[in-house]
């Protein structure tokens, strides 16, 4: 099987799968220290932990695929902004509280929506990763569709702050469900979905949610994309890999 | 030094505490899938808790130096992903250890059965994560303690 499917295509969609759960990862992490309450803190810093495990399983896979001995390690931290294909989405500044759960609620839905298909893919390898992180957004998106609800139908402050964050984010999550020549030779392989064809179950889940939150999903089919394929990622993503990257950038090599 | 028996290094895995909750041995845990020779190397494969989980180089660190301590010198650890690790795979001595510690263990109902100080069986949720990635925090109504529950998954 492998032999037929063209592996620069499959190498480039898990540096997708894996640079999305690394640079949501490093975002998350971001609030370890800050977040509003002790318990928010280490949930968002245990969610951001599973993401950054995921990343070592896709990026490892990512290398295993290039055959040019490059770790997930190599891949994470040796790489500069137009070499990294997550979606504009997850580089985003955290905003506040709201807003980072929100952005984790729109993500979660499409991950739960997107692995629960990967499960079923060609590549073995791919399947059982997909397995492990299924199990862990699935939890992710119960606590975040949570907060969404309670923030959203809470009080006037709370319902306006999650109001525009959904506004703000609602055209960057259309990204998620672009399709690409990569995508194309990865559907065809069997290996993942066309992520066009998860929009209706991702857009049935979310609005359940959105509706529950009080909240109105944006009148818009704007989308905000450049990421996934590495043609426009915003200003934001450079600042966060000085910060991600900074000790192999002052040290090159250095290991501990 | 002739071959040990599988059987014998299950039994010294056994012995082994998980090194974030020592009350129960990676065996209990669940996540020592295989113990198998191939030829003079001793494979052992190990699945990991949560993909993130800090303690898992810790974990291949601590198989490592007890084997070599009970004198197996050519080992390898594989890390088996597949079938994915489910709290369906903690024991009921491992359950029952977690409890005696203050963790309430693992309910297919998503939350635990009762307090781990009092036996209370008015509890409610604090957050959804706690300490560790396999755990949830959780309080009771009766004795007003907080604890810590093993998540289901």
């Amino acid at each position: 099987m492998s032999g037929k499917v063209d592996q620069l295509a499959l190498f480039e969609f898990l540096l997708r799968m894996g640079d999305n759960t690394l640079i949501l990862g490093h975002r998350v992490s971001e609030w370890c220290g800050h977040a509003p309450v002790l318990e928010e803190d280490i949930a968002l810093a245990n969610t951001a932990l599973d993401l950054i495990g995921q990343t070592q399983l896709w990026l490892g896979l990512a290398g295993d695929v290039e055959g040019k001995g490059r770790t997930a390690d190599d891949l994470a931290f040796l790489r500069d902004a137009w070499d990294f294909r997550n979606v504009l989405l997850t580089e985003l500044p955290n905003g506040d509280f709201g807003q980072t759960l929100m952005r984790q609620f729109l993500f979660d839905a499409w991950h739960v929506v997107a692995l629960g298909q990967l499960v079923r893919s060609s590549d073995p390898r791919v399947a059982e990763v997909a397995a492990k992180a299924s199990k862990e957004a699935a939890y992710h998106m119960e606590r975040s569709a949570g907060t969404v609800v309670g923030l959203g139908d809470g009080t006037d402050e709370s319902h306006r702050r999650m109001q525009d964050a959904l506004d703000y984010l609602w055209p960057y999550a259309g990204e998620l469900f672009e399709s690409d020549d990569v995508d194309r030779a990865i559907v065809g392989a069997g290996i993942a979905p066309d992520p066009a064809g998860l929009r209706a179950e991702y857009d049935t889940l979310v609005s359940r949610v959105i509706d529950e939150a009080t909240l109105k999903v944006p009148d818009t089919t704007y989308i905000q994309k450049g990421g996934r394929d590495g043609r426009m990622h915003s200003e934001h993503l450079g600042h966060l890999l000085t910060s991600m990257q900074w000790l192999q950038r002052a040290y090159p090599g250095c290991e501990w | 030094m002739t071959q040990p028996t599988v059987k014998q290094v299950w039994e010294w895995l056994e012995t082994i505490p998980d090194p974030e909750i020592p009350v129960i041995s990676l065996v209990d845990l669940g996540i020592i899938r295989e113990v198998a020779w191939e030829g003079d190397i001793l494979v052992v494969s190990v699945t990991p808790t949560y993909s993130g989980c800090p303690a898992t180089t810790m974990i291949n660190r601590d198989i490592e130096a007890k084997l070599r301590d009970s004198g197996v010198h050519k080992i390898e650890l594989r890390r088996r992903l597949s079938p994915a690790w489910t709290t369906d795979w903690l024991t009921k001595k491992g359950a029952e250890a977690l409890e005696k510690y203050g963790i309430a263990p693992p309910q297919q109902a998503g939350g635990p059965k009762r307090c781990p100080h009092c036996g209370g069986m008015s509890v409610e949720r604090v957050s959804q994560f706690g300490s560790t990635p396999c755990k949830a925090q959780w309080r009771c109504r009766d004795c007003f303690e907080p604890f810590e529950y093993f998540k289901c998954i």
